[in-house]
């Protein structure tokens, strides 16, 4: 019987001591029984000659810590001039982007919806859905609220606003970029027909809407610049329907596109028999995009209206690349056709967008 | 009027949102200092307000300035009610009294509630103008009070002894000899206002009583000093007692000495005008007078060597120069040092010494040759009866208790042949009205001739052992005794086995590593009250004392070990029971001769079962010393066999342990059996209990692979550490179950928990493999019924493992040269290594360069404060003396489950003390504490109130010092080739080389 139990137990070290391996559990929502299994089975016990009530101590110890910690993390500019722990500066750098971290699998879930209590209520669906626990989904939907909170208010550019206020590496920063402009924008991302794609596909096409599409591409020092599309644009956009409603501009256009890829495709037939359709599609698409809603589905109608029909004919990435960039240049040797810098602005980021959402 | 105090509230950060409606916070601050208060204006509205104050000056006495903590309150201005404190800081103006120490105070302060703990931070500028005159207070007591101040250098002994010492550091002229002080007020906590208060007034009353206390014991004991002579106090150890309803007692101990700064010559006659002065560097002259006061005076070196001078001369101001000082190398000190080994065997008690009324140091390191023979450790304990203390002026009756424990001390170190104890320590252990004092150091003789002329170097071999050597001979000894000759020189006699409670000399020889070696004990008490409890408490003492000197003893066999160095022995008094721990590092001297088996004998021969499981014991044992001869690599030169000659018969004996309240219980039947060739240690196991005992010897398991540790500050046979420093806190508390406790149920539960802790700790550090836990500080408390609690404090520090070899053991002085590297970064050597500049290798400059960008990178960050029990850091230089870091807080909660529980309450408050001793450190312009030690935490919980409270006191001296190069990252360890000495000299040579280019 055991006569003893220990009521207190607690470690502190002057630099803090905090075990990478034990953080990632931690973030990874998992309780400290858990991480004690999952650390046994990794072999830390024999390395060490410790037992399990070594690791139990140990683990129980280091929750806490991270516990201590969460509070400065939630402003990481703190860390670094808080007096409490003291943690070198690569160590510091360490924890924050870990916390900032988030599982593919989860931004997939809350990419485009609103950062709402709404949205977080649903979490625990979210959570059965991709195995990961309701914990760790709850601190990154926080995250991606802080985030969006602070920099939403902010001037200048957002993946160094981002970077400035969370100390992020440059690729998480325009993770999070991605993250609060599809959240700003409410791009709807959950459909079934864009489950094929991924956040990074996603992440991709923010990147091209933020620096080419928003108030920021033209001018940088206007608050919203980066996460709000440019209105002027898009009203602008409405004159590129002049493409589809001029029976002349349209056959033109085929023939020009079609002269350039005769030869160069083995979907040539379909791509010719198709041209028309295509073209109203990425043109509606287009001018539709003063409607908010309709900016919402930008992926989706993008998904249904071009690459859908593409892929039913089997086109390859190759002849996407090689229809776009004639479909794009061809544009220019029409005489008539006067609105050639919206065009640009329009093709360059569709292009980019299709040919990133052009895959299985 | 002697100075003028001056403070700058600057800004402020992080501050907690006051206004729930706003989310923000409308602070000002308060700066109080003694009655008088000034206010900044209300910064509206913020988080991070700036004051920018003007200065705010309180003219104040220089005892006030000595007392007195600056008292920074930071409160949330509110228009209809009453402002809200958000925390407060204080701020020990001490260092700034000290021409020696911090200048200015600078810093961000973490703003502390005793309720919330740290609520933001605070920036805050300090001064001090004195108003001095060197000629005035040599005679008033206003001048002897700031010259008091200096007092406060309490590890300087280290950086100040005699061998080349630390550039900008002291060096030890003279020691006076023991001091004490105690001071007794009532306890805040018990008095009936606290019926009334609030929990946060009465922990801020506690807090600043007890740091008001503290004042005017440093300055008490600062006037004590100076009527003696001297300029500082070393090794000084301040401990609370708190008595409960009796009250509350601030005492502390310490050795007056007289510090010097190398080189720096006794001070001219002071100039006769009085001036107001920020800072004027002053010394008393200790003028060496004969007669019973006269000081024990010490001058290792000629400080009549012209090079010594020059460089003193020529350095002194730039705290980055290369400053060898006065040379180890020098033949003219050897030769001095010398003179001792003249009169090994006879008696030195110098009349100085003799009359001296204790003739007692605090201190546990010595410069080489001032041990002139150790003979052992003596401690007095005596259970007391705790009464009110009516009159907090005339605190007679603590006085008198400590009195007569020294006396017993004094008397038990004379029994030994010895005049002086040094490493001495006082504790108690208080539970109820019952109280515990002890008292503990190692009999010695030192050698008080060290610094006259003329003495004869007789050779250097002998230094090695001439402190084994016992202070007595075959006849005259105290008790039977159990001598060999000494296996290092075969002239002298030495015991067999050695216990002392300081540090491992210098000039010792070890074989292989040493261990940290524990003996623990909890033993069953009935509850009783006063009186009862008192007899009760002293009747189990004796026999506590003597089964943890067993369990010490049969532990260092084992170990094939055969001195105990750093012995601290622990009792802690609880309401049922009583605990004890004793902990101290196990070497193997090679002056001593090498210990025998152990031999277990069972009581009933002829009794074959019995037989059969003693054969098997004896075996399980013999392996076992085997395996720990190999683990801790003890071959010691056999030529001990030879010199000691033919093995003299001798009977079993104990150490010298002089225990005042045992000492008929320390004898033990003594069995002559002989084991092989040497003489074994003999068990007798005679019934179940000395069985368990034997296993539980048995499974007391070794260290990890890669895992060294001790209690000392640091580990004999190791000798190539890199600056790399994790310093802890662990605290663990276990509760004994309902069920029936029996002794050997608690003893093992105890046991269990230390091992436990031991195994949690080293797992906690194996990122710093090959590592050492060193000045591992156990101290084990009762705070209620069936609940035990140890905390432990130490610093794990990594070493090389290639370089833990001890070069050139052939000359002396190189061994000497090269410890002193170790320990106070002797300069001295480096002239021999710049001519090996040039082929010094480019991993090296490499790495000094890359320490030098990776400084400038968290420059602009927070001051990184490294801590350590030790007294130094290896590969780092002690630039500036700062001054004593000496902190007391109190935490409550009546939220202890939101705060997550007693672990979560207690790691909270632990993290903001070590917060705020580095905050104090940085804002006094230091990056470093040594001789760091928590030495109160005392835990209170109620959880069926869901409160907790938490009392600690932390102590230090805080230092600048410069990190050679440094080990960002704690994972692997900068790898130091064998060479490891010529390798840092190198580095740092080649820093002086480039500056003088």
């Amino acid at each position: 019987m055991e006569i003893m139990s220990v009521e207190l137990d607690v470690f502190v070290g002057n630099t803090t001591i905090m075990d990478e391996e034990v953080y990632q559990f931690w973030l990874d929502g998992y309780t400290v029984s858990d991480a004690v299994k999952v650390r046994m089975e990794g072999g830390v016990l024999e390395e060490c000659e410790a037992s399990a009530e070594v690791l139990q101590s140990d683990t129980m110890d280091q929750y806490r810590t991270f516990q201590m910690c969460e509070r400065l993390l939630h402003t990481p500019a703190k860390l670094a001039n808080q007096l409490l722990f003291q943690i070198p500066p690569h160590r510091q750098a360490m924890l924050i982007e870990r916390y900032y971290a988030f599982d593919s699998a989860f931004v997939r879930e809350v990419l485009g919806k609103k950062l709402s209590k709404g949205t977080k209520k649903d979490l625990d669906d979210v959570s059965l859905k991709t195995g990961i626990t309701l914990k760790s989904c709850r601190r990154q939907f926080d995250n991606f609220k802080r985030v969006f909170k602070v920099v939403e208010e902010l001037k200048g550019p957002l993946v160094e606003n981002i970077q400035t206020h969370f100390l992020l590496s440059d690729k998480l920063a325009r993770d999070y970029a991605a993250i609060v402009f599809f959240a700003n924008n409410r791009f709807e991302t959950g459909k079934r027909k864009l489950q094929y794609l991924s956040f990074q596909d996603f992440a991709f096409c923010a990147g091209q809407l933020i620096s080419n599409w928003t108030v920021g591409a033209v001018d940088n020092m206007v608050e919203d610049m980066d996460v709000d599309l440019d209105k002027e644009f898009l009203q602008d956009l409405k004159d590129l329907k002049i493409l589809i409603t001029d029976k002349d501009l349209l056959d033109q256009h085929k023939s020009l596109v079609c002269t350039a890829l005769r030869g160069k495709t083995k979907v040539y037939s379909e791509m010719e028999a198709n041209f028309k359709n295509l073209s109203r599609g990425l043109i509606n698409i287009a001018a539709k995009l003063t409607n908010t809603k309709d900016v919402r589905d930008l992926f989706i109608d993008l998904v249904e209206k071009f690459i859908e029909p593409c892929r039913s004919d089997r086109w390859t990435a190759a002849d996407m690349k090689l229809f776009l960039i004639h479909y794009t240049n061809s544009a220019h040797i029409l005489d008539t056709f006067k609105h050639q810098v919206t065009w640009d602005r329009y093709m360059g980021v569709i292009k980019s967008c299709i040919l990133k959402m052009y895959h299985d | 009027m002697p100075g003028k105090l001056k403070a700058k509230i600057l800004a402020g950060r992080h501050l907690p949102v006051m206004d729930r409606a706003s989310d923000l916070t409308d602070a000002f601050v308060e700066v109080k200092f003694g009655n008088t208060t000034f206010k900044t204006d209300v910064f509206p509205k913020s988080l991070n307000p700036q004051w920018n104050s003007e200065w705010f000056k309180f003219e104040v006495d220089d005892e006030d300035l000595q007392d007195e903590p600056l008292q920074i309150t930071v409160l949330d201005h509110d228009t209809y009610s009453a402002n809200d404190a958000i925390g407060k800081v204080y701020i020990d103006i001490d260092p700034l009294l000290s021409t020696e120490a911090a200048t200015v105070i600078s810093g961000w302060f973490p703003i502390y509630d005793t309720i919330h703990g740290i609520r933001g931070e605070i920036s805050v500028l300090v001064k001090v103008e004195l108003f001095s005159d060197s000629n005035r207070f040599r005679q008033s007591s206003c001048g002897v009070k700031f010259f008091s101040v200096f007092c406060n250098t309490r590890d300087a002994l280290h950086l100040s002894c005699p061998a080349p010492s630390i550039p900008r550091c002291y060096r030890l002229a003279a020691v006076h000899g023991f001091v004490e002080e105690l001071v007794v007020n009532e306890d805040p906590e018990h008095q009936w206002i606290d019926r009334i208060r609030t929990p946060r007034a009465s922990n801020e009353a506690r807090q600043r009583l007890i740091s008001l206390m503290s004042g005017e014991l440093q300055r008490k004991i600062g006037l004590k000093v100076l009527e003696m002579g001297g300029n500082a106090v070393v090794g000084y150890l301040q401990c609370f007692d708190l008595e409960g309803e009796s009250g509350l007692v601030v005492r502390a101990i310490g050795t007056a000495c007289t510090l010097e700064k190398p080189g720096s010559l006794p001070p001219s006659a002071p100039s006769a005008s009085p001036s107001m002065e920020t800072k004027e560097p002053s010394y008393p002259v200790t003028v060496p007078s004969p007669g019973p006061s006269a000081p024990l005076k010490y001058q290792p070196f000629s400080s009549s060597s012209p090079k010594s001078c020059r460089h003193q001369s020529s350095c002194s101001d730039t705290d980055l120069s290369f400053v060898p000082k006065i040379g180890i190398g020098s033949s003219g000190s050897s030769g001095k040092e010398g003179c001792s080994f003249k009169m090994p065997q006879k008696q030195v008690t110098p009349s100085a010494l003799e009359q001296r009324e204790f003739p007692f140091f605090t201190f546990t390191r010595f410069p080489p040759g001032f041990l002139l023979h150790v003979g052992g450790v003596v401690s007095a304990r005596s259970v007391k009866l705790l009464d009110r203390i009516y009159n907090p002026d005339e605190p007679e009756t603590r006085d008198a208790w400590w009195e007569e424990i020294r006396q017993e001390i004094k008397s038990h170190a004379k029994a030994l042949g010895c005049h002086a104890v040094v490493g001495y320590s006082e504790s108690t252990s208080i539970c109820d009205e019952v109280c515990i004092l002890s008292a503990a150091g190692t009999a010695a003789v030192l050698d008080p001739t060290l610094m006259q002329e003329g003495c004869l170097d007789d050779g250097g071999e002998h230094r090695y052992c001439v402190f084994c050597h016992v202070p007595y001979d075959d006849f005259n000894s105290p008790f039977p005794a159990h001598l060999a000759q000494c296996c290092t020189c075969g002239r002298h006699k030495v015991p067999d086995v050695l216990f002392t409670t300081i540090e491992l000399p210098r000039e010792a020889k070890v074989s292989g590593k040493g261990c940290l070696i524990q003996a623990r004990l909890c033993r069953l008490k009935k509850k009783a009250q006063g009186e009862a409890s008192a007899t009760a408490v002293s009747n189990l003492l004796p026999f506590m004392e003597y089964e943890l000197h067993t369990q010490l003893m049969n532990k260092l066999k084992l170990r094939a070990m055969n001195a105990l160095f750093g012995l601290r022995v622990q009792i802690s008094l609880g309401e049922n029971m009583v605990v004890g721990l004793a902990s101290a590092t196990g070497v193997y001297l090679n002056a001593l001769p090498s210990p025998g088996g152990v031999q277990i004998a069972g009581k009933t021969p002829g009794d074959t079962a019995q037989e059969q499981h003693i054969s098997n014991m004896q075996r399980k044992i013999n392996d076992t010393i085997a395996g720990n001869k190999e683990l801790y690599e003890i071959n010691p030169l056999e030529v001990a066999e030879d010199v000691s000659g033919s093995p003299i018969p001798e009977p079993q004996r104990r150490p010298r342990l002089f225990r005042s309240v045992s000492e008929s219980s320390t004898e033990v039947p003594e069995l002559d059996l002989a084991y092989g060739r040497k003489d074994a240690f003999v068990l007798e196991i005679d019934d179940t209990d000395a069985l368990e005992d034997m296993h539980s010897l048995l499974t007391d398991a070794p260290a990890p692979s890669g895992f060294y540790s001790c209690n000392t500050e640091v580990m004999p046979g190791i000798y190539s550490w890199t600056s790399a420093v994790q310093m802890f806190t662990s605290v663990r508390m276990f509760r004994l179950g309902n069920a029936n406790l029996t002794n050997q149920g608690v003893n093992k539960a105890f046991n269990d928990l230390c091992e436990d802790l031991l195994k949690s700790l080293y797992f906690k550090v194996r990122s710093m493999v090959p590592c050492c836990l060193c000045h591992l500080n156990f101290s084990v408390a009762v705070p209620e019924e069936e609940l035990v609690q140890v905390t432990v404090t130490a610093a794990a520090m990594t070493f090389d493992k290639d370089g833990s070899q001890e070069p050139n053991r052939t000359t002396p002085r190189g061994e000497l040269g090269f410890k002193w590297i170790l320990n106070t970064e002797l300069m001295s050597l480096c002239p021999v290594s710049v001519s090996s500049l040039e082929t010094g290798s480019p991993l090296l400059r490499d790495r000094s360069r890359s320490v030098r960008s990776t400084h400038s990178y968290s420059s602009n960050a927070v001051t990184v404060v490294k801590m350590t029990p030790l007294s130094f850091i290896p590969n780092t230089r002690i630039i500036k003396y700062l001054g004593i870091i000496n902190m007391f807080f109190i935490r409550e909660t009546s939220s202890l489950r939101e705060e997550g529980g007693v672990s979560g309450f207690l790691h909270g408050f632990i993290t903001e003390v070590f917060a705020m001793v580095r905050a104090h450190v940085a804002a006094l312009g230091g990056n470093a504490v040594l001789s760091y030690q928590m030495k109160e935490c005392v835990f209170m919980e109620n959880p069926n109130k869901n409160q907790a409270q938490c009392l600690i006191n932390v102590s230090g001296d805080a230092f600048l010092v410069y990190v050679r190069f440094e080990c960002t990252h704690t994972h692997w360890p900068v790898r130091v080739s064998t060479g490891a000495v010529k390798y840092h000299c190198q580095d740092h040579c080649a820093q002086r080389v480039s500056r003088l280019h």
